[in-house]
């Protein structure tokens, strides 16, 4: 199928940096995909530069097949139908909340555009509410309407500039996931823009971890939870400790907590490579009968679960998941086991 | 495929500021060119006759006038914003109420009460006799007062503004560390606003310098005066133009003193509603007392005072002159405020959409005129349209035209000094609506499909509604209390409310100055008032 969204090599530079350095991923119809990054990776330009606000200064930008930008030109923001949503919501004060939702729907007859707004009311749950105006509405009810606003005149391609960061974290959560059965239901292409990896989870299909302009992994979220392809990526993605191993002569890694066979780094292959290997809390479980002992260092209740750190005989810490019913003090030794099919190791660097 | 715009875009600010910027930076160079033209006979007589007294005058009123703000704005500031006295809700908004009356309303009022002839002294005499000492009004202390007097909210109203968004928790943090009230006003809150103190008394001294109509009728030679009398009793241009060039370059101090205020000022969210502090005993009514005194001095007594004017010379007055008074004034007014608004949303406009430093720089040129004297303007704009008519002229002569001017003494000299002194008073308010327009707003808009211009008719424009009003109001009364561009740029008995308070002052006619006054008094009171409105939580 034909990407509804190609991003080809696409450099943008402001003066004295480079912001995106020859990045390139697409989306198919429907879709929908994530930039994760810390604040200044260079997403928002990307996301900026795909509805038409940033020039590019090399690479091309293909929506639907057809080039809305290329190297230093480019079909104005107005021309490339596409859909964002703002971090501020950006709804127009001035407009009550069905006017801000008929707004690009201009070249529509009266009928039309109120048969449309009505539409996408329903769509977002605010049936009724047309004569609001954007103060009187609540933070998630805003955002809800300028998801609205930007799909009413079904855009190719919508663009969701970090769009839950002004909610609080409750909310987030819960409009994360109607978010994503919106835009599914609308069956629309989307990109969205964002730090927090719970949020990416819980709407994209498929994630872009950003660094300093450049992708380093474009997966689905388990993937990048449970292969990340190096160690940035490990680390910043979910909870865990990179432990220090050695690759025997039958491709096996041994560290303190057993030997596991694995994905070890292509040019690792010899025996007695030094690696590190990714230990994910939930990969630790709590076993009595196990020779592998640890101190209980520090414990986070999480409710449905503790976080505990756990003390290595070698003075190695790693993370457990455990169910709260299971309680240790500080200070407490356990046995531990790990419990993992696969494991990740990187390069001693 | 074709591309309909080049990204990135070539900044156009400079097409949209650079003309409106001309309207000011035009005049100013005028003027500041002729410093370098000296013409011995004229600098002769400057030397001999004119300077000496202007100079020492202007130091003493710019230093006279900015410690009577200082001391008439910051107690008062602090008292409002601080204490909780009886009335004090009254008076934190009534004592802007003075910003309504023109210093030369103010001035002629008072000399009229107080003169040997006044009603004041009147009454004096006749309960003590023809010995009773009474200070003489119309002196160098009386400009002080009156002045201070009526530029002194100026300095209220930042000073207040700070005492209530930045000392309080400074002031309360100094005395849990053991300092009592009085000395962390004193090393706390005070330093705190310097800022805003600094912005206060520069707007108060620009007015002063500025000031035409309060100095004439105190008989007190200023650079406005002494540009005036040089204009229009000596014909003498150069030697106006002399002389306001030097009046341009104390006032670019002024403005350089008034941009670090500016920049020093951090705005802070308003930290709730701190408790106030009860004054008790006497310390209550000397609060109130005070108040009182400040505004029925510089408001009440002169607007009750005006009234009973008016009240003797309605009758007789009131007749025909007056409809065509009123009208020009509301003419000149309404042409300069439509003006003055299209030209502030043109700049805000650019300002918005190109960053780059040449706009930038450009709008501030363009908004310097708030400090330029409307004197200096006035030779500013004169000059450079008298040379354009003698090309003019001297072009279409051959082609038979007779005439003896084609733009001199028109509307349009005067509409063109209005808007230039005017400017930065209605480029602020539409400004401050533009920025209240996001960013993201505007790129919503283009994300559903409007260009630039339909976006700035569909989202800027009403959301700018308010701001373009208020700019206009502004304008409009600003220009009705207007006198020396008036004055000097008028087309031969084009007179407007004014001129005649101008005309009638001159003659010590007080109670037939009155009359105009009252209109001018009454339509300064709707600004204030929406002032009010504004900075009252």
């Amino acid at each position: 199928m034909k990407p509804m969204l190609e991003v080809n090599a696409v450099t943008v530079r402001y003066p004295g940096r480079t912001v995106i350095e020859s990045l390139s991923f697409s989306l198919a119809p429907g879709q929908i995909g994530c930039l994760l990054g810390h604040s200044g990776c260079g997403k928002t330009t990307m996301l900026r530069a795909i509805a038409g606000f940033e020039a590019l200064d090399d690479g091309e930008i293909r929506i639907d097949g057809d080039v809305v930008a290329g190297a230093g030109q480019g079909l104005p923001p107005e021309a490339r139908r596409i859909g964002m949503v703002f971090q501020d919501y950006a709804l127009f004060p001035h407009l009550n909340v069905a006017d801000n939702i008929g707004f690009g729907l201009r070249q529509l007859s009266a009928g039309a555009r109120t048969e449309r707004v009505d539409e996408m009311l329903a769509l977002v749950g605010l049936a009724g509410e047309h004569h609001r105006y954007p103060h009187e509405l609540s933070g998630g009810q805003q955002q809800r309407v300028a998801l609205a606003r930007a799909l009413a005149p079904k855009p190719r391609l919508m663009l969701l500039d970090e769009p839950f960061s002004n909610l609080d974290a409750e909310l987030r959560e819960r409009l994360g996931h109607e978010v994503r059965d919106i835009l599914k239901a609308a069956g629309t292409t989307a990109i969205l823009v964002t730090h927090d990896q719970h949020e990416a989870f819980a709407v994209a299909d498929v994630v872009g971890v950003m660094v300093d302009g450049r992708i380093r992994q474009w997966a689905s979220p388990y993937a990048l939870y449970h292969q990340p392809v190096d160690r940035y990526v490990a680390n910043f993605i979910g909870e865990g400790v990179l432990l220090p191993g050695i690759v025997n002569d039958r491709a096996q890694i041994e560290f303190e907590l057993g030997v596991f066979s694995g994905q070890v780094p292509m040019h690792c292959k010899t025996d007695g490579c030094r690696v590190d290997v990714l230990v994910r809390p939930d990969d630790v479980q709590h076993d009595d009968a196990s020779p592998f002992k640890a101190a209980v260092l520090a414990r986070a209740f999480r409710g449905a679960e503790f976080l505990y750190t756990l003390g290595l005989p070698s003075g190695q810490k790693v993370l457990s998941l455990v169910p709260s019913h299971h309680s240790h003090v500080v200070g407490e030794e356990i046995g531990i086991r790990l419990e993992m099919a696969h494991a990740i190791a990187y390069v001693r660097e | 495929m074709p591309f309909a715009i080049r990204l990135p875009r070539p900044s156009r600010g400079l097409l949209y500021t650079l003309p409106v910027a001309l309207l000011t930076v035009v005049p100013l160079l005028v003027v500041l060119s002729s410093v370098l033209d000296p013409q011995v006979e004229v600098w002769a007589h400057l030397l001999g006759y004119v300077l000496p007294g202007v100079l020492w005058n202007t130091l003493i009123l710019v230093l006279g006038v900015g410690a009577g703000v200082l001391l008439l704005g910051v107690p008062l500031a602090w008292l409002t914003a601080v204490y909780a006295f009886p009335g004090r809700r009254f008076f934190s908004w009534a004592l802007m109420l003075p910003l309504a009356m023109p210093a030369y309303v103010l001035a002629f009022v008072q000399v009229g009460l107080l003169d040997f002839t006044g009603p004041v002294q009147t009454l004096l005499r006749s309960a003590f006799g023809t010995s009773a000492w009474f200070p003489q009004i119309r002196s160098t202390g009386g400009v002080i007062l009156v002045l201070s007097m009526a530029f002194y909210p100026y300095v209220y109203l930042l000073a207040r503004n700070a005492f209530l968004t930045q000392g309080r928790r400074a002031v309360e943090a100094a005395q849990t560390l053991g300092m009592s009230r009085r000395r962390a006003f004193v090393s706390v809150a005070i330093p705190m606003a310097r800022p805003w103190l600094i912005g206060g008394v520069t707007l108060a001294l620009m007015e002063t310098l500025a000031d035409f109509g309060t100095v004439s009728i105190f008989n007190f030679d200023t650079f406005t005066t002494a540009i005036y009398k040089a204009w229009f009793a000596l014909f003498n241009l150069p030697a106006a133009s002399q002389l306001a060039s030097l009046l341009v370059m104390f006032v670019l101090l002024l403005v350089v003193l008034e941009q670090y205020g500016r920049g020093a000022r951090s705005y802070q969210v308003r930290s709730g509603h701190a408790e106030r502090i009860a004054l008790a005993g006497m310390a209550r009514w000397l609060a109130a007392g005070w108040c009182t005194l400040v505004l029925l001095l510089a408001f009440i007594v002169p607007l009750v005072q005006l009234l009973l004017w008016v009240h003797d010379v309605w009758a007789d007055d009131f007749d025909s002159r007056y409809p065509a008074f009123i009208g020009r004034s509301l003419l000149i007014a309404a042409m300069a405020a439509l003006l003055v608004t299209l030209l502030a949303l043109v700049l805000a406009y650019a300002r918005r959409r190109y960053r780059d430093g040449g706009t930038r720089w450009l709008i501030r040129l363009a908004t310097l005129g708030y400090a330029v004297p409307g004197t200096v303007l006035a030779v500013g704009v004169f000059i450079p349209v008298a040379w354009l008519d003698n090309v003019l002229l001297a072009a279409l002569r051959p082609l038979g035209y007779e005439g003896l001017a084609l733009f001199k003494g028109t509307l349009a000299v005067m509409l063109l000094a209005l808007a230039a002194r005017f400017l930065a008073v209605g480029f602020q308010p539409v400004d401050t609506a533009m920025q209240r327009i996001t960013r993201s707003q505007e790129e919503a808009a283009r994300s559903l499909g409007l260009n630039g211009r339909q976006a700035l008719w569909h989202l800027h424009l009403p959301l700018l509604r308010g701001g373009l009003l208020s700019a206009a109001l502004l304008v409009f009364v600003d220009v009705l209390k207007e006198m020396p561009i008036t004055l000097m740029t008028r087309a031969f008995g084009w007179d407007t409310l004014a001129v005649r308070v101008f005309e009638m002052t001159s003659e010590g006619m007080w109670d037939r100055a009155a009359l105009p006054s009252l209109f001018i008094v009454l339509a300064g009171l709707v600004p204030v008032v929406l002032l009010i409105r504004k900075s009252e939580p």
